[in-house]
């Protein structure tokens, strides 16, 4: 396999940087190399932020930014009003948003699962904001990022709560790849 | 076990097996995260060591200081304008020759304020008689800094060392790490001028000028030593633990026509510059070099050499390429990029050394022959 680049936008505080280290520790259980990093600019609580990461069958040497990556996570539709998500994306590249419906990209394969329905439905709340960044695993298990397997086992080595492994597996079974 | 960790973290984890008896920091970004993490695992019990909240970065190093001399293991922790305020105990912690280890994330200095990587904090302390190393993968900071303590502590050296870590770009990335039971690598702290505070004594710390030199030959002499240390060191940990390092990270250099020379996380990015530039049949290496001081001799004799200076020394230049012409006596391509977290691709590190011009110094984004 070649690098997969990932890139993940979502609103400061909604746990973007934890999906990111989600996926990569998912990837590294899988058995591949994988760096998570999310861009530290002047971020706040609930402005639009990104975060990246790397996955290959080899160590990864690259530090600098994604700039074409192979797919798009969007954990917050919102940010979609004011940045434009598929910027540099590759062709045929995939998007993955947080929505109840499907959001066409041109050129590009979206797919879309209702992770903050299924945080509200599994009662993932904190603060007052449901949780997305463990569901979001499930989806991108069924997408075929990672294993199922990995994926629980890295939700339940950061979290001790199970709900948060019921909502991945509640997206992994809602999810339409 | 498998685990993903920041580099910050990586250091923290290192520190928590080597058990310093005293810890002392401030927090500054972007290495907070690593006091933090000392912090928790004092207070949940997992590491037994004496922490203290200080006012301020130079008394963080006073405190390590005042601790070392009675002969325990000390660690600290600081970044940019926090290591600048240390400075003049820096220089008294190894002039005192006492083996504080500090873990230093490197940031820009301000004006105007930036959080980002730079190297030049760091730079501004090569003269202070600390050994100085500089790392660029998540393990790296954890190996490093497990060996950190070891030839610090070590009776040829007795001076203080500062293992680095570029800011965000390294102390906030998220790599595997694999952590090693360290069991007997690093032997018991004994410093052989140790002070004992149960027997208190007064001590004249004037020293005429018919003496003090042999006191500043004295700390040049260990850094020599150091040099033997730091192979041996790293040659038992290679054997333990199985991952070898040395003074630099030479990648394809043997039968290259040209070497790129950095530091840091943009060393490692060099070599899939490297890789690009094989592929199109340019016989180019990557030398990344780890240890500042003691400096190490480079073998780099027929090849064009360029250097990347994450750095500055204003009047002068790129505080590494300056050195390496010296050394070589020969010139170099002195690139200047990376400054405050300036953006730095494997793509434009292929160019400076396509477009290199032997004594030229180029400053990346500024001019615009690249």
């Amino acid at each position: 396999m070649t690098m997969y680049e990932i890139r993940i936008h979502s609103r400061g505080g909604q746990g973007g940087v934890t999906a990111a280290r989600l996926l990569a520790l998912s990837a590294i259980h899988d058995g591949k190399y994988a760096t998570a990093c999310p861009f530290y600019g002047a971020e706040r609580r609930g402005a639009p932020i990104v975060s990246f990461v790397r996955i290959d069958d080899t160590p990864i040497k690259i530090y600098s930014q994604i700039k074409k990556p192979d797919m798009v996570i969007v954990l917050d539709a919102s940010v979609m009003d004011v940045i434009d998500v598929v910027q540099g994306l590759k062709i045929g590249g995939k998007v993955l948003v947080n929505s109840t419906h499907k959001i066409e990209f041109m050129g590009f394969s979206s797919s879309h699962v209702d992770l903050t329905g299924i945080a509200l439905r599994e009662n993932l709340v904190v603060a007052g904001s449901p949780i997305l960044n463990t569901p979001v695993l499930g989806a991108l298990a069924k997408m075929g990022i990672i294993s199922v397997d990995s994926a629980k086992k890295s939700i339940r080595e950061m979290f001790s709560d199970e709900r948060n492994v019921k909502a991945a597996e509640a997206a992994y079974t809602e999810m339409i790849a | 076990m498998k685990k993903i960790s920041t580099g910050n973290k990586a250091v923290a984890e290192a520190v928590k097996q080597v058990k310093p008896a005293v810890v002392a920091a401030y927090p500054i970004t972007p290495q907070t995260e690593i006091v933090e993490q000392i912090a928790e695992f004092v207070s949940t019990g997992e590491l037994k060591s004496r922490y203290i909240p200080v006012e301020s970065e130079h008394s963080a190093m006073a405190a390590c200081i005042g601790a070392s001399i009675t002969g325990v293991r000390t660690f600290t922790a600081t970044s940019s304008h926090g290591l600048l305020y240390m400075h003049e105990m820096t220089n008294w912690a190894a002039g005192a020759r006492l083996p504080v280890v500090m873990a230093n994330v490197n940031r820009s200095i301000g004006p105007g304020w930036n959080i980002w990587a730079e190297h030049t904090d760091a730079m501004q302390e090569r003269d202070t008689g600390w050994l100085q190393v500089y790392v660029s993968t998540v393990q790296e900071a954890y190996d490093t800094t497990l060996m950190a303590f070891r030839i610090a502590e070590h009776s040829d050296v007795l001076l203080p060392v500062m293992v680095n870590l570029d800011g965000f770009s390294l102390s906030h990335i998220m790599q595997p790490l694999d952590t090693v039971e360290t069991g007997d690598f690093i032997p018991p702290i004994y410093l052989p001028h140790a002070i004992d505070p149960k027997n208190p004594a007064g001590y004249g710390g004037l020293t005429g000028p018919d003496q003090h030199f042999k006191f500043r030959w004295d700390i040049e002499r260990s850094m020599r030593d150091s040099v033997k240390v730091i192979e041996a060191t790293e040659n038992d940990f290679a054997q333990r633990f199985g991952r070898k390092y040395g003074f630099t990270e030479d990648y394809l250099c043997e039968d290259a026509d040209v070497v790129i020379v950095s530091m840091g996380t943009l060393g490692k990015e060099a070599e899939v510059a490297i890789d690009m530039l094989r592929k199109e049949g340019v016989k180019a290496g990557s030398m990344r070099l780890r240890w500042l001081r003691p400096f190490p001799k480079l073998n780099l004799k027929g090849k064009d050499v360029v250097v990347i200076d994450r750095d500055y020394s204003f009047g002068c230049g790129g505080i590494l390429a300056t050195s390496i012409r010296a050394q070589q006596k020969t010139d170099v391509y002195s690139v200047i990029a990376g400054l405050g977290g300036q953006e730095v691709t494997y793509e434009d590190i292929a160019n400076f050394i396509r477009t290199r011009r032997i004594g030229e110094e180029f400053w990346f984004g500024v001019n615009d022959h690249v």
